[in-house]
């Protein structure tokens, strides 16, 4: 009897501490897979991306468990591209901590979670495409405490996720404005979040609208919370590729590019098949009427037609998602695009 | 010739043992080849480097000193610090509850018995992270928040942030200090020991010198002593000392959970001790007491100590469940390294040194008790 429950807790154990990790030490050790990315996605007939424990808008099945959200879009539309189905997309909720694991050994296809886009990560064994959503970290602090801004923060304790750039935030924050702030770290998110609405932290950080969506769906009156900026700088939350496989890079970075450029191109999933008609010589290769740009990266020519048509363009993800089309209503400040004032700057398909 | 060499039974035993060990080499060296060529192509950093670099994040708790400032090594050693003390302090704790609980359910009392038996059953029952959970739960929206905190005597606090009493403040060269003030217990008490098997008179006398030798060095070294009272300062109580609710209840989870184990290893062992000896020691006319304490216990830790061991070995394993509740042991601060750094192998690889040593130690400790407790026959 001891000897059988320790030994399901030991594997409990075991499973909870280290399971990112092991992904990283099996896969390391295992031989590397022969072929590319895209020969290995073909073969097993669908994409497989990272997604979250259910962060809503980004990622998080739906009461009748189809995943959603913008990252899980950003996913759907690589799906597309390759099988013509937006459905071919299988999503595995992974943690802060085993996501990068993940990728690296060849789990996942795409890490397509709120990642922020860093340096030692990109040096680390991952390559990252084009950002798929710009955000600051900011931090959820109950309205009757009285802060609006950080330096009005001092003594605060913080509850902070594992796995993420924000236990670095809290300390430069702390040191830069002397705030001695103290952090409790959870590795679930559900921990996180109860601790922080049972009055356990005074403050809860992450990104702005992941915490926009806690708020929204978590907090009794979402109205006696207010958020604010951490930090004067923007994170990149940018979907991430395994290093050393260009030609899959280059599909997923020119999947997400369909949707900011067809939004760029005024076509939306309701007009797309009067657009086939367009005059517009640019119009017409990104819709591939006039081939090439989909053979140049190893795809059909029509895979921004297809994608376009199966999702609408990023104005219409965000927006079902995100913003006025969901129930977080999140403002789209600099993800709109360029020319509107954001930071979503559509590369060219020529 | 091949035939009688094919038929000695020492040869073909040997061949028996190179083969396998040769394959047991082999995979471990493609393993390895493996490892290094698929980090290679996947550029991923190896090497422990990064351990002196800053560690630059916050940790909540520790028993060594620590800024976000010093590095990932000394990250390291602030969460080996920790789960050394949350190990240590659960299984002594644990073990004196284990006790109680292991003669409460051999107690006539049928209500003793009956809710150490109900207390067994589920915390037994039950997964320990279920337990943190809800103590976790418990103790974070039972309480008040900290503007409210519950103020039972001067300078106590009770709120969701924890327990905070008056505590003492060091100033000087305190690490100095406690280590010679150690030195000096030490040895007074090998001292007093040898006066006692000499038979001594004056057995207070190595206490006195001590007394004085100690604060002797408190002079010495300049250290000043001053009583520091905890107060609500902006959203936090500043000062004395505090019980985080991290601590408190992985400290409650890991006890409640490791003495209904013990418990019954107890009881087990006590049950294992004949009933004759219960017998012969009333015979004796010894109280209950004295042949429990005196007969049968020396007789049971012969039972009880190899299973308490493999029990011990997993308290310290289980500490790892704090990552649930948020205490900042070894696995949880190692988490966020690997998170910072990308570098996975290399932090798995001291997680398992740290505890592999860690249990080899205590492994080593329980079988030297055991080999004292050990039937000598001859």
């Amino acid at each position: 009897m001891t000897e059988q429950t320790s030994g399901r807790h030991r594997a409990a154990r075991l499973a909870i501490a280290t399971a990112g990790a092991i992904l990283a030490f099996a896969a390391a050790t295992l031989p590397a897979r022969a072929g590319t990315t895209l020969d290995a996605v073909k073969a097993r007939g669908k994409v497989i991306c990272a997604a979250s424990s259910g962060t809503i808008g980004f990622s998080a099945p739906d009461d009748k468990g189809y995943w959603r959200g913008l990252d899980v879009e950003t996913c759907r539309a690589v799906a597309v591209a390759v099988f013509n189905d937006k459905d071919k997309a299988e999503f595995v909720p992974l943690s802060g901590q085993q996501r990068i694991p993940a990728l690296q050994s060849g789990e996942i296809d795409i890490l397509p979670r709120t990642l922020t886009w860093t340096i030692q990560r990109d040096g680390n064994g991952i390559n990252f495409t084009t950002p798929n959503y710009y955000e600051f970290t900011g931090f959820l602090m109950p309205k009757n405490l009285g802060v609006t801004k950080v330096q009005d923060m001092k003594g605060a304790s913080v509850c902070v996720q594992t796995g993420s750039t924000t236990e670095v935030v809290v300390n430069d924050v702390s040191r830069e404005h002397q705030l001695g702030l103290t952090t409790v770290v959870f590795d679930s998110v559900s921990a996180l979040r109860q601790a922080f609405f049972s009055g356990r932290c005074d403050a809860l950080i992450t990104d702005a609208a992941a915490l926009a969506s806690i708020r929204a769906t978590q907090a009794k009156n979402p109205a006696d919370y207010v958020i604010f900026p951490a930090t004067p700088y923007m994170d990149a939350l940018t979907p991430a590729v395994r290093h050393g496989d260009d030609q899959w890079m280059d599909i997923v970075t020119w999947s997400f590019q369909a949707l900011t450029s067809a939004e760029m191109f005024g076509i939306t999933q309701a007009n797309i098949d009067q657009k086939l008609g367009s005059g517009d010589p640019r119009i017409r290769r990104f819709l591939g009427v006039e081939p090439g740009n989909g053979t140049a990266i190893g795809l059909d020519d029509k895979f921004a037609y297809n994608i376009v048509k199966q999702l609408g363009n990023y104005g219409e993800v965000f927006d079902r998602n995100l913003g006025d089309g969901s129930p977080l209503k999140i403002d789209r400040g600099y993800n709109r695009l360029f020319r509107d004032g954001g930071l979503m700057f559509p590369l060219a398909f020529q | 010739m091949l035939a009688a060499l094919w038929d000695s039974p020492r040869l073909r035993a040997w061949a028996g043992q190179a083969l396998l060990l040769l394959l047991f080499v082999g995979t471990l060296v493609w393993l390895a080849a493996n490892t290094v060529e698929n980090l290679a192509v996947r550029s991923i950093r190896v090497g422990f480097d990064f351990l002196a670099r800053p560690a630059n994040f916050p940790i909540s708790e520790s028993v060594v000193p620590y800024s976000t400032m010093d590095s990932f090594a000394w990250a390291y050693v602030v969460g080996i610090g920790n789960t050394l003390m949350i190990s240590a302090m659960a299984i002594l704790s644990a073990t004196l509850l284990g006790l109680f609980v292991g003669l409460a359910r051999r107690a006539k009392h049928p209500m003793l018995s009956g809710v150490a038996g109900v207390f067994v059953t589920t915390v037994r029952n039950t997964p320990l992270i279920v337990q943190l959970l809800f103590w976790y739960a418990l103790v974070t929206t039972a309480l008040p928040a900290p503007r409210n905190a519950l103020h039972p005597l001067p300078g106590v606090y009770l709120s969701q942030r924890g327990l905070y009493l008056p505590g003492i403040e060091w100033s000087g060269n305190g690490w100095g200090f406690a280590a010679g003030a150690a030195a000096i217990l030490v040895a007074a008490a090998v001292l007093a020991r040898r006066r006692r098997r000499q038979g001594r008179t004056a057995p207070a006398l190595p206490a006195i010198g001590a007394a004085a030798a100690v604060l002797a060095l408190a002079w010495a070294t300049g250290i000043g002593v001053a009583a520091s009272l905890p107060e609500l300062r902006g959203f936090n109580f500043s000062g004395g000392m505090r019980l985080s609710p991290e601590f408190a209840a992985l400290m409650v989870g890991l006890v409640l959970y490791t003495a209904a184990f013990i418990g019954e290893i107890i009881r087990g062992g006590i049950d294992a001790v004949g009933r004759g000896q219960w017998e012969a020691g009333r015979a004796l006319g010894l109280s209950e007491r004295q042949t429990l304490m005196r007969i049968v216990m020396p007789q049971a830790l012969r039972v009880i100590i190899p299973p308490l061991t493999t029990q011990y070995l997993s308290t310290v394993k289980n500490s790892t469940l704090a990552l649930a509740v948020g205490f900042p042991e070894l696995g949880l601060v190692i988490g966020t390294v690997i998170n910072q750094t990308g570098q996975a192998l290399e932090s798995i690889a001291i997680l398992l040194a740290v505890y592999l040593t860690i249990g080899a130690a205590v492994s080593l400790l329980m079988n030297w008790c055991n080999a004292r407790t050990a039937l000598v026959t001859r």
